[in-house]
């Protein structure tokens, strides 16, 4: 049996009876352990086995007693993970305190050089004893706590040594300070060492104090996208006006939105017009104007205008909604390059265990006199140097802040791995139409080599494509709408994908397409190459119309280049990366366009379905080749890349084909998404080279390897500064990231 | 004499160091995890590491594994599935359910927020 716990709105209560009405209703509910109503916030919280109890159990269990509940929104317990964690660091606070203040009166009372100072009741070994004993035991407990449960599982952490190491110390003082004359029997000093264990538990929960508020802010990123959402919208049902939970709007809910309010839900204008500022989703500073049938994004800032629109997508299928997921699946996942940190911690904690007993042995049996002393100070120094912690926190820290940042930015990055390969790319792909340009061609030219008419011609052709769903078909229909022609019925309509298309007008077999169609139907094209090669040397698609086999005419199309497109690719090329457009487009055509965005590499008359292969040219070329596309018409070729990014879109299909999602059209991203990767993997290779660096060079000091030669031991008190500090400065190198300029 | 009982006592503690040495390797590096098979849910305790650490789900099948936190180290307050791209926060004596439909076979192991406590997933 597994139960959870969830909470949910709860509507038509007015008094305490209503309370024990549900509560009953919903205690008798097979599957449901608990229930707690509270009419202050008109909520229910409920254990229940969700294998026994669906929700839809629970909702018409509160409906037969008359009342309502909201199962589809669970509402989180309040902020339970922000309380839990506050209360943590309150009482980490109040222990570390505590225990550096007693820590620090022992080593007034015992530090020579300190000590003549010091009040003499503190160098009473008893008051010292008095102590030190809170801090071992009330401070220290976590310590204990964590380490005891773990030895009964056969594991061991960073608990583990720092529980030995203090417990060591403390108790061997304990005994020098109850029987002094046994201690001075076997000819050693009578000196107890409660400073080490109370200072090194002080300092080593100051570190951990530290690290927790350091820790904190790497998920900083999510919960800023959390708070975005909207909590009400002003619905417009049956001629009324009225503000409602969030919770509560339905798909086709009509929503009025005044300046200054945000978006609550996902869907399309209706009426009014406004801009709107989507800097929080897509990265965009500038706010974007808004009309008709334009789409509005949940939790974007309308500035000026009022307009309604209709819900089209809420709850957990919105772009936040969908963003949140991205990212949290993102810092759940895992780099490859936290594997080796990963089999090396596996085994860590135990082979420092080791290297305390081999340490003790060995001062112990060649050590210099005081021989018991320095074996068990240079243990506990071993014990107490050891930071496990710093590699476990060196990747993924970095990965939380990395994926967080690139969110802020428009940048979603599917996983860790994504992330990691990003930064070897030194190729990127660009599909021209819809990425490089806007992907809304409009009709240029129309050019007539017969006896039909400018408008006869575009006739046929729009007709044709009418049935098509290709961009270019788009810009025809257009051209045909606005000049009022009138479409004609067409009878075997049949696309030639990457060609063109065919159909029957009036027993006319028409045929609408590029040279290679026209080829292929053996259509002779020697009459209109010269008309042709000048509109494609303008950047222009030339689509051929012909009528039963003979050219009648030309239609150009052109398309618009992004604003951004030149900066995108010239951000690329000094990162030094070979940017390469592909495109269906002819050689000259291509070329035209590669040369207004600076592209020097084209890859031209490539069909969509051959992109794949032309990826995969480049990789067995070895080069790491990131993909740039919609995501929806270049899904083979984005999943074969190294990296596939999806640009401009939100939508699941593009989420789902590619590694890392451009929300925006800024072209400048592609660079800010490989620089982000860049800068991710340089602080997660700085953190793993501090982490392993730090253990490998401190753990044979701490030992007294550099005794023989230069006299020097590592006291435990400078051990445990030392540890400390250094899960801080790692968890801080990541924070960095965040003020990376990408 | 008095050179001899140093001798002793050093031979004692060279036989404890090396046993010492021994014993952790055993302890904690030669211990075997039992499986435990799970139908439709299961529960791990999470107290001092995980109980059960290795369990056996189904491929394709929807199994709920339930996390409960008895452990109020903070060392263990995630858990990370990273091969199913979960990260989840487990607050202290409640239960966290998480769903997974395995789409693969093989051993995919879950660990604490710093890798230091280990379990794993077998998808049979």
């Amino acid at each position: 049996m597994s139960e959870i716990k969830k909470t949910f709105p709860i509507k038509g209560m007015h008094c305490a009876s209503c309370v024990r009405v549900i509560e009953r209703a919903l205690s008798k509910t097979p599957g449901i352990s608990n229930a707690v109503v509270n009419l202050a916030t008109e909520k229910a919280t409920i254990t229940y086995d969700p294998n026994e109890c669906r929700e839809e159990h629970i909702e018409s269990a509160v409906s037969r007693v008359g009342y309502s509940i909201n199962t589809k929104l669970t509402t989180q317990l309040p902020d339970e993970e922000k309380i839990e964690k506050a209360q943590i660091l309150s009482a980490l606070k109040r222990k570390v305190s505590i225990s550096l203040v007693l820590g620090g009166l022992i080593l007034w009372g015992s530090f020579p050089g300190l000590m003549e100072t010091a009040p003499l009741f503190l160098k009473n070994y008893w008051v010292q004893f008095l102590l030190a004993t809170p801090v071992q035991f009330w401070a220290g407990l976590e310590f204990y706590r964590a380490a005891i449960p773990a030895l009964r599982h056969r594991t061991a952490n960073m608990d583990t040594l720092v529980a030995i190491g203090t417990t060591v110390a403390y108790f061997y003082s304990v005994f020098v300070t109850m029987f002094p004359s046994m201690v001075m029997d076997i000819n050693m000093e009578v000196m107890p060492y409660f400073d080490v264990s109370t200072i090194v538990i002080g300092l080593i929960l100051l570190g951990r104090y530290f690290e927790a508020r350091a820790k904190d802010q790497t998920s900083d990123a999510i919960k800023k996208l959390i708070g975005l959402q909207a909590k009400t919208a002003r619905v417009v049902r049956n001629g009324q006006e009225f503000d409602i939970p969030i919770e509560e709007v339905v798909i086709g809910d009509v929503i009025r939105v005044r300046p200054g309010e945000k978006v609550p839900v996902d869907g399309i204008i209706l009426q009014g017009e406004s801009s709107v500022d989507e800097s929080m989703i897509t990265g965009e500073s500038i706010p974007v104007d808004k009309t008709k049938s334009d789409m509005v994004i949940g939790a974007t800032v309308n500035k000026t205008g009022t307009f309604t629109y209709k819900a089209m997508k809420i709850g957990h299928d919105t772009m936040l909604a969908q963003i949140i997921t991205l990212v949290q699946e993102a810092q759940g996942s895992k780099a490859p390059i936290q594997r080796v940190a990963d089999s090396i911690s596996a085994y860590f904690v135990p082979i420092v265990i080791m290297l305390a007993f081999i340490t003790f042995g060995v001062w112990y049996v060649v050590g210099p006199d005081p021989i018991f002393l320095h074996a068990m100070l240079n243990t506990v120094a071993v014990l107490i140097i050891a930071c496990p912690c710093a590699m476990g926190l060196a990747t993924p820290t970095a990965i939380m802040v990395g994926t967080g940042k690139g969110a802020a930015h428009g940048i979603l990055i599917r996983d860790a791995q994504s992330l990691e390969i990003a930064h070897k790319i030194n190729t990127v792909i660009f599909d021209k139409t819809g990425t490089l340009t806007n992907g809304q061609p409009e009709v240029t030219d129309i050019q007539s080599l017969s006896t039909l008419s400018s408008n006869q011609l575009l006739g046929y052709a729009a007709s044709i494509e009418k049935n098509s769903e290709h961009s270019l078909a788009y810009a025809i229909l257009k051209k045909a709408e606005n000049e009022n022609v009138t479409l004609q019925q067409v009878s075997k309509f049949k696309a030639i994908s990457g060609h063109g298309v065919e159909g029957y007008i009036e027993k006319k077999h028409i045929i609408l397409g590029n040279k290679r169609l026209m080829t292929t139907m053996k259509i002779a094209l020697s009459q209109i190459n010269s008309t042709m090669s000048k509109l494609e040397s303008e950047g222009k698609t030339v689509m051929i119309v012909a009528v039963d086999k003979k050219i009648v005419g030309l239609i150009a199309v052109a398309d618009t280049i992004k604003e951004t497109a030149r900066e995108g690719v010239e951000a690329l090329q000094k990162l030094g990366i070979d940017v390469i457009m592909i495109t269906g487009d002819n050689q000259q055509t291509a070329r035209a366009i590669a040369n207004k965005v600076g592209i020097a590499h084209i890859l031209s008359e490539v069909l969509p379905h051959q992109k794949e292969a032309e990826v995969r040219a480049l990789q067995a070329t070895g080069k790491k080749v990131a993909m740039v596309g919609d995501g929806i018409n270049d899904a083979p070729a984005l999943a074969a890349a190294d990296v596939g990014i999806a640009m401009g879109t939100g939508t699941d299909v593009a989420i789902e084909a590619a590694d890392i999602t451009l929300i925006n059209k800024d072209l400048r991203t592609v660079a800010s998404a490989i620089i982000l990767s860049r800068k991710t993997m340089k602080t997660i290779k700085l953190n793993l080279f501090w982490a392993f660096g730090y253990n490998v060079l401190l753990i044979p000091v701490a030992m007294g390897v550099l005794y023989p030669f230069f006299n020097i031991l590592l006291n435990p008190i400078l051990a445990s500064f030392a540890m400390a500090s250094s899960s801080i400065s790692v968890v801080t190198n990541s924070l960095l990231l965040k003020r990376a300029k990408i | 004499m008095g050179v001899l009982i140093m001798a002793i006592d050093k031979i004692i503690v060279l036989l404890f160091s090396v046993l010492g040495v021994v014993s952790t390797y055993w302890f904690f590096l030669l211990k075997k995890d039992s499986e435990v098979v799970v139908n439709d849910s299961v529960q791990i305790i999470v107290d001092g590491g995980y109980t059960p650490s290795t369990i056996s789900i189904q491929k394709n099948k929807s199994t709920a594994i339930t996390f409960l936190r008895k452990d109020a180290s903070s060392c263990l307050d995630e858990v990370v599935l990273s091969d199913f791209k979960i990260r989840k926060y487990l607050p202290l004596n409640k239960k966290v359910v998480i769903h997974l439909v395995p789409k693969h076979t093989g051993e995919f192991p879950f660990t604490c927020g710093m890798n230091m406590f280990h379990g794993k997933i077998i998808v049979v």
